[in-house]
């Protein structure tokens, strides 16, 4: 008797479990194969970003450097002439 | 600013405003497209970050153990250079990085240790800056453990999981793909140099400026 119960339990739960299965309603995330492109990263301001930083530094720095420069010639000169 | 330095500053300026021709004449690469062509700066410039790195240790060498004062100079300079193309390396990676993985960033051997690279040499110019006497033998000291990190970075991706190309990818690079590449490597390498021999110069002088104000009061 006891094993009749289980079995016929068993049994209902598998169906509801199907009947449930087949009346779910749509995912939320579609797959698909290819992002759509509205969605896809640009390529054009990642690769002007990355020339544009290093046309800056380097612009930056060398004009940084060629200032201290000066300023200690300037010093240099300063100080010579100080000397004599 | 001797001859030589001015042939090689009007030469690499040149060569700097010819790259982009140069680059855009690549061809796409077949997974990457077009954002791959940051490859042409960013490698050439983690390339003069290894170097800068190597140039400061070799240095602080000849500074601390063979007892050469002027070694100190070049020690600065290819310590502020390290940060330089450190920096260049370190922003241009994340942005190819982003199109071609999808993230920014991700913490693996190449990148951490990269990262670690550029903060000792961070760490070297604050010392020299705000550390006082005595300062230039303990930034040696740091610089040697920067160049110490340089083969680590170099065969990391080798070794270890990553996203990173590894270092086959030189060797392999197609003709039309290379010669843009080692047109850019000979146009940084040639700056780096230039810089390099400016920023010690800048040294030399504040060397000199300091002599001339220790005799000032000595009269």
């Amino acid at each position: 008797m006891r094993l009749r119960i289980l079995v016929m339990s068993i049994v209902l739960l598998g169906a509801t479990g199907a009947f449930a299965q087949s009346k779910q309603p749509p995912p939320d995330f579609v797959p698909v194969e290819n992002a759509p492109p509205g969605e896809q990263i640009p390529a054009m301001p990642l690769l002007g970003a990355a020339y544009g930083f290093i046309w800056v530094g380097m612009l930056g720095y060398v004009w940084s450097l060629a200032r201290r420069l000066h300023q200690v010639e300037a010093e240099i000169t300063e100080l010579e002439s100080r000397k004599r | 600013m001797t001859r030589s330095m001015v042939v090689m500053l009007v030469l690499a300026a040149g060569m700097f405003a010819a790259a982009p021709f140069m680059i855009d004449a690549a061809p796409y690469e077949a997974t990457m497209g077009l954002v791959y062509k940051i490859y042409f700066f960013h490698m050439p410039s983690a390339w003069m970050f290894l170097t800068a790195a190597v140039t400061a240790g070799v240095a602080s060498f000849r500074l601390l153990f063979l007892k050469r004062p002027r070694a100190d100079h070049w020690v600065t300079a290819a310590a502020e250079l390290a940060v330089v193309f450190g920096a260049f390396t370190l922003v241009t990676g994340p942005l190819w990085a982003r199109k071609a993985w999808g993230v920014w960033w991700v913490w693996d051997a190449r990148l951490t240790s990269s990262l670690m690279l550029f903060m000792i040499f961070v760490a070297y110019l604050l010392l020299r800056k705000y550390g006082g006497p005595g300062s230039d033998k303990l930034g040696a000291g740091l610089a040697l453990f920067g160049m110490a990190n340089v083969p680590f970075i170099y065969v990391s991706v080798n070794y270890w999981r990553t996203f990173h190309p590894p270092t086959s990818v030189v060797p392999t690079l197609p003709v039309e793909m290379g010669i843009p590449l080692w047109y850019c490597v000979t146009a940084f390498t040639l700056m780096y140099v230039i810089l390099l021999r400016l920023r010690a110069r800048l040294e030399h002088q504040r060397a000199r400026v300091e002599a001339l104000y220790l005799a000032e009061d000595e009269l």
